[in-house]
């Protein structure tokens, strides 16, 4: 009796990342989705810059390398070009709320039919850990090496929050991968937010707030302890914006 | 005889990339080009297609660069700044060996310049497009029917080649208005099994992609890019000779300038002087055969340019720096006169008569 398999939408490459780094998990919730939604054939995924910059290789379905925060431009070509292709971008937070900002919030505003899955891990793991746009206040960084000083270099953005200004924007969750519970309920929301496009529901966001146990300078365990110690109180999980519930009641 | 119409360069080429088959296109907006996206807001809602205003430069070439990943024809406008920030794109879509047409209807920089017409990204267009070894076809209109023939060339040589084809036009050509026929027997594009489109689960997943973080790979990826280059270098020189039969004096010029460049020739034919000229349709390749066959009777070649000798720096090393050389340019918007370039051929015929 098979008890555990692979998705079929994850490639048998072995992933690179970190003990301890929570991509894995977010990928194969990403993948399982994909599974069970029977969507892998007309699915396009787009690469960021950053840890996950090799997800081309994790995903079995077809695959786009994006320069530095440009994935939600990139798949709004794609999706422009072919409306019936399920087109997601995933991208960690220097990719997406620093460098790609403008695209970030230009597609929500736009209302691009797109899935974006954006990790949070409050650092830049791929450059060796500086300081990231969701750095938290007083965190120690490579290049904020006395703790973030929100009186020099400012305060950390709140993604979910501010595209929830958006009225483009249709769906906008956060959630966590740092213990079984929070990782059931981050499967249910990267399910809905692919759905949603499947359903023609428009901007679909789903920020995961993930682990750097590397530039953390945390073991993996205590990495997932400081998710729910510092992390969350600053990010607080929850639906921000849901404007597919009120299209289903229509 | 194919039906003419009266048009502006800039819409010529909005016309011809339509009847080439694009039906996406996203732009932002920058003087001297605007005409480009106005006519494509109009039309391509009328034929099934997609304009787009993006929020940037930047998001606009990324948006190419994401429909030139499923395999259609794409193509982006702009104006020099513009084309600057375009720069980080056209790297990638030549990292990614990805088919576009990128037009650049050139004003004088550097910086944000002005608006009047130019030629001063010729640097840029032929040797520096971006980070990287990389090269795009530079294709040079000088009249309002070659905007648009070389628009749907560009589409042909882009999908051809895996590579980014460039309309180096400039402000004059973008403005003016001439008779155009647009009667084009356009060919089926070939098969881009390489796109992603989605694998319906029949084949492998196609990956587009830039990034080889072995060393013997990306020295790799780009060989095989220059052996593709060295290919086009031999196969897809074009360029206009212009009495040049006989000529002691050789003009290189494009664009506008080539156009200003003829009134001064037939000025110092009728003088008795033996000028003619060579004027490049591609800037890259560049036609270095021809200059170099030019230099085997002419004494002198002066580059007519709306730059400070950017092109002039690609003849001396067509011509082996053999000859004399000269430059007859002005800058920031200005165009040399046809009595400016008489003056600097009779210079060069020994002073003036």
């Amino acid at each position: 009796m098979v008890v555990f398999e692979k998705p079929h939408a994850l490639t048998d490459v072995p992933l690179h990342y970190c003990p301890g780094c929570t991509h894995g998990i977010v990928h194969r919730l990403v993948a399982e989705v994909i599974d069970e939604l029977g969507i892998e054939g007309k699915t396009i995924g787009i690469a960021p810059v950053g840890c996950s910059v090799m997800a081309y290789n994790y995903f079995n379905c077809d695959m786009i390398e994006a320069a530095h925060g440009r994935a939600p431009a990139v798949a709004t070509g794609v999706k422009r070009a072919n409306p019936e292709n399920i087109v997601f971008t995933y991208q960690g937070d220097g990719d997406l709320a620093s460098i790609g900002m403008a695209e970030t919030v230009h597609s929500a505003a736009r209302n691009e039919n797109i899935t974006i899955i954006f990790i949070n891990n409050a650092i830049y793991g791929m450059t060796g850990g500086q300081m990231a746009p969701t750095s938290l206040p007083g965190q120690i960084t490579q290049t904020s090496p006395y703790g973030r000083d929100t009186n020099h270099c400012g305060f950390p953005i709140k993604v979910c929050e501010m595209l929830a200004q958006v009225d483009g924007a249709q769906y906008l969750e956060r959630v966590a991968v740092n213990n079984v519970k929070n990782v059931k309920n981050a499967k249910k929301a990267i399910k809905k937010a692919f759905q949603n496009q499947v359903e023609g529901k428009g901007f679909s966001l789903v920020e995961v707030i993930s682990t750097c146990p590397t530039n953390w300078g945390l073991t993996p365990k205590k990495a997932l302890e400081w998710v729910d110690e510092k992390m969350i109180p600053y990010y607080p999980l929850g639906v921000y914006k849901d404007n597919t519930a009120e299209k289903e009641a229509e | 005889m194919a039906d003419k119409v009266l048009m502006k360069g800039n819409e010529a080429i909005a016309e011809a990339a339509i009847i080439a088959g694009c039906r996406h296109y996203f732009g932002y907006p920058i003087t001297p080009q605007t005409e480009i996206a106005a006519y494509m807001a109009k039309r391509m809602p009328k034929i099934g297609g997609c304009f787009l205003q993006a929020e940037s430069e930047i998001a606009a070439i990324n948006m190419v660069y994401g429909v030139a990943s499923t395999g259609l024809r794409v193509m982006t406008s702009s104006s020099s700044p513009g084309i600057s920030l375009k720069g980080e794109g056209l790297s990638y879509l030549a990292g990614a060996d990805l088919p576009s047409l990128v037009i650049n209807v050139q004003r004088g920089g550097p910086g944000l310049g002005g608006i009047q017409p130019s030629q001063s990204d010729y640097f840029q267009a032929t040797k520096a497009g971006g980070h990287g070894d990389f090269r795009m076809l530079v294709l040079a209109p000088s009249s309002v029917q070659e905007m648009a023939d070389l628009t749907v060339k560009g589409f042909e040589l882009a999908d051809k080649y895996r590579m980014t084809s460039m309309i180096l036009a400039d402000g004059t050509m973008g403005q003016m208005m001439e008779p155009v026929s647009l009667e084009y027997d356009i060919k089926p594009m070939p098969e881009k099994p390489w796109a992603t489109t989605g694998t319906k689960m029949e084949r492998e997943h196609n990956i587009v992609n830039s990034l080889f973080l072995q060393p013997d790979a990306l020295e790799k990826s780009n060989l095989e890019r220059f052996d593709r280059y060295k290919y086009i270098e031999e196969n897809e020189v074009m360029y206009e000779e212009y009495m040049m039969d006989d000529a002691e004096i050789c003009i290189a010029a494009f664009g506008i300038a080539a156009r200003v460049a003829k009134n001064a020739i037939v000025e110092a034919r009728n003088k008795g002087i033996k000028v003619g000229m060579i004027r490049p349709i591609t800037l890259w390749p560049f036609p270095t055969k021809a200059f170099e066959a030019a230099a085997e009777k002419a004494h002198t070649f002066i580059s007519v340019e709306l730059s400070m000798g950017q092109m002039l720096e690609d003849v001396k090393l067509a011509t082996k720096c053999k000859g004399e050389y000269m430059l007859c340019s002005r800058v920031g918007g200005m165009i040399p006169s046809p009595e400016e370039v008489l003056a600097a051929i009779e210079k060069a015929n020994g002073g003036a008569k």
